[in-house]
């Protein structure tokens, strides 16, 4: 890519939609469940460590089957089962679930580098791109175009959440834990069961996420694959005001911020590559610095959720 | 929490883990506080020896190497106090914030801002006397990894936003700006394979304390957590502190200033980091580079949490810690185990640790008498 190509700088826009499109399915995933776990009234900063056993787990089965759907499902299952250990845990009397969390990001991390150790060497199948740019000339729109599936399925899942939260009976049960335990105690729900099953339903999401960065982009595994990706997307749910549609546009935000250094590289601009290369963090801290304030709680923040105090 | 309402009022603080009993009056109680992290750490080896043992590889080897390659013999002793100094460090930047009921995980990121602060100084002083510049490199270092943190403190005092958050992604752009540096305006141009800036100069090295290979930042990192204790146990100032992160509301009430003991306690909390990444640079790798991203931050979070947010218990936890990651390298020859398992027995205690927290006050014989 060190050739601009006929079209000039504006690769650089089209790299950066492009990038929008790639970059941002793992934010896509990761803040799509953990927007159902916080709306649930739990926080679970874990999502790091989940979103990197996700891709350790979903390259190790696409390599050990031959399936990359297989990989996929295996990550959701291996995200889950993280998700079930948070909620575990946080079931128990006076354990916080922010600590919690943070100790999942190392554990997981730590598990996944020590399975994932075998699975540097070897090249395991990916997951296929649709080519939706079949209408042009241009090499650059059509590498653009080239959409992988989890991006689409990740695009329909925000409306469908967004409709299952506000209409379906679970939705409902779930918004009555996160913004009164008590309330839905009162009703006879289990408030540690809910929880467990939205931290759950949130981990899986979250393995699937981690399985995009091993089986699409960028398509490997190896120990520096996830870069506080898992940790941003918690911060992007709070941008998001715990809406999924939100989400998705916040999500499309950022991956067009992260693909701003290498869009640029491409161009020949190599210059602060990595300060470009940390604006999605950046931009992150500034849009909490924008948004959050500390005389009232955030419009649309779930009641029982601790990080809003 | 809502949850709490009706509850006995008894002993709940704000966040039951990050409570921090008084010591003077906890003597009856204390024998909980020093058996159940006890409890959880066996707990934590046994499911790590399972763990091995699902990989073919005998727990009793791995605990025989553990002990050996962490305090089996002079070598390894020296080798595990090297690493708990800057472990000491980063476990006050999340202990120190932890008594105004604030979790800061962004050690890491003061650590790499001290480094590069600490190296500058010593670049920009070349001329000058070496203890000199040694104590212009801890000033800058603590100075930088201070304001580091703090700025996580200001954000969440004036905009209310998460100092968790903050200061964890302030690591990766604390990375980033190291990167930067270290391959762009700072680059030694004789630095091929591994970017890195220009060394300090051997003269303005710290040396290692007579008689042993453990550089001086032990010895530092011991003052500091004394120091630290002492603010927060015997000052005026440590008692305002731990008002406010017991209840805000009150300590406003009463008219402490929140704000003040929210930077000034972040800026000594990343104060402690950049000290920590200072010694890295001045007494390890004469240098700043990538390789001083080690993960000592996180491992410092674990400290903290395992230590109970206490400065002097941070001391032993710490080489408990560092003794760990002292016995990775055996367990890696001698065992053939991947350098990620100490990562895995970390993250097993700390889930350990954190599950046992619901033990506090629920097992009888280590009760005080109700007086």
């Amino acid at each position: 890519m060190t050739d601009p190509g006929s079209i000039g700088y504006w690769t650089v826009p089209l790299a950066v939609l492009g990038g929008a499109i790639r970059v941002s399915t793992p934010f896509l995933f990761v803040s799509l469940g953990e927007c159902i776990t916080e709306r649930s009234g739990r926080i679970n900063l874990g999502l790091e460590g989940t979103l990197v056993m996700g891709a350790m787990t979903g390259y190790g089965v696409s390599y050990l089957t031959g399936s990359p759907w297989l990989g996929v499902l295996a990550a959701g299952i291996a995200g889950a089962g993280m998700g079930a250990l948070h909620a575990g845990i946080c079931g128990l009397p006076r354990v916080n679930d922010i600590a919690v969390g943070i100790a999942l990001m190392l554990f997981g991390t730590g598990l996944a580098f020590y399975l994932g150790k075998p699975l540097i060497e070897p090249t395991a199948p990916r997951l296929p791109l649709i080519d939706f740019g079949w209408w042009s000339d241009i090499p650059q729109v059509r590498a653009v175009l080239r959409i992988n599936v989890l991006f689409i399925i990740g695009v329909a899942l925000a409306p469908i959440l967004v409709w299952a939260l506000k209409t379906t009976r679970w939705g409902l049960i779930i918004r009555t834990a996160g913004e009164s335990a008590d309330a839905a105690r009162a009703m006879g729900y289990s408030v540690n069961l809910i929880r467990l099953r939205a931290t759950m339903f949130g981990g899986f999401l979250g393995g699937i996420g981690g399985s995009f960065l091993s089986l699409v982009y960028p398509g490997s595994w190896n120990e520096g694959l996830s870069s506080g990706q898992g940790i941003t997307a918690v911060a992007l749910v709070i941008f998001a005001r715990w809406n999924p549609m939100l989400c998705l546009a916040a999500s499309l935000l950022f991956g067009g911020a992260a693909a701003l250094g290498p869009a640029l590289q491409s161009v020949g601009v190599s210059q602060g590559y990595h300060l470009f290369n940390a604006a999605p963090y950046i931009l992150t801290l500034l849009i909490m610095i924008a948004t959050c304030s500390p005389k009232r709680t955030l419009v649309g923040a779930p009641a029982e959720l601790s990080i809003t105090r | 929490m809502k949850a709490d309402v009706g509850a006995p009022l008894a002993p709940s603080g704000a966040s039951p883990f990050l409570r921090v009993p008084a010591f003077g009056r906890k003597i009856g109680g204390a024998a909980e506080f020093v058996l159940i992290p006890a409890l959880a750490i066996a707990v934590s080896l046994v499911l790590f020896g399972i763990f091995v043992a699902l990989f073919r590889k005998n727990p009793l080897d791995l605990y025989f190497y553990m002990y050996q390659g962490a305090f089996g013999t002079w070598f390894s002793w020296q080798n595990t106090l090297t690493r708990a100094a800057p472990l000491i460090l980063t476990a006050l930047c999340t202990a120190l914030p932890a008594q105004l009921g604030m979790v800061i995980i962004g050690g890491e990121g003061a650590l790499l801002i001290g480094a590069l602060c600490a190296t500058s100084a010593a670049l920009a002083l070349q001329a000058a006397p070496p203890l000199f510049v040694q104590v212009a490199m801890a000033c800058a270092g603590m100075i930088g990894g201070g304001l580091w943190i703090m700025l996580s403190g200001a954000l969440r005092h004036y905009r209310g936003v998460n100092e968790t958050i903050s200061s964890l992604l302030l690591v990766y752009i604390a990375l980033a700006i190291l990167n930067h540096l270290v391959e762009g305006p700072m680059r030694d141009p004789t630095s091929l394979n591994k970017p890195s800036t220009r060394e300090i100069g051997a003269v303005n090295m710290i040396g290692t304390i007579p008689g042993t290979d453990v550089h001086w930042g032990f010895a530092f990192g011991i003052i500091a957590a004394v120091l630290a204790y002492i603010l927060i146990y015997h000052t005026v100032f440590g008692f305002a502190a731990r008002v406010a992160g017991g209840n805000i509301r009150a300590a406003k009430v009463v008219g402490l200033g929140v704000g003040k003991l929210i930077l000034i306690t972040c800026f000594l909390a990343g104060a402690a980091a950049g000290l920590a990444g200072m010694m890295e640079v001045a007494a390890v790798q004469g240098r700043t580079n990538a390789n001083l991203a080690a993960g000592y931050g996180f491992s410092g979070i674990l400290v903290a949490f395992l230590a109970r947010q206490n400065p002097l218990a941070v001391i032993p936890v710490a080489i408990l810690l560092g003794g760990i990651g002292a016995s990775g390298g055996l367990l890696q020859r001698r065992l053939g185990l991947p350098d990620a398992s100490v990562l895995v027995l970390q993250g097993t205690i700390f889930v350990v640790v954190l599950a046992s927290d619901a033990l506090y006050g629920r097992v009888g014989f280590l009760q005080r008498k109700a007086s």
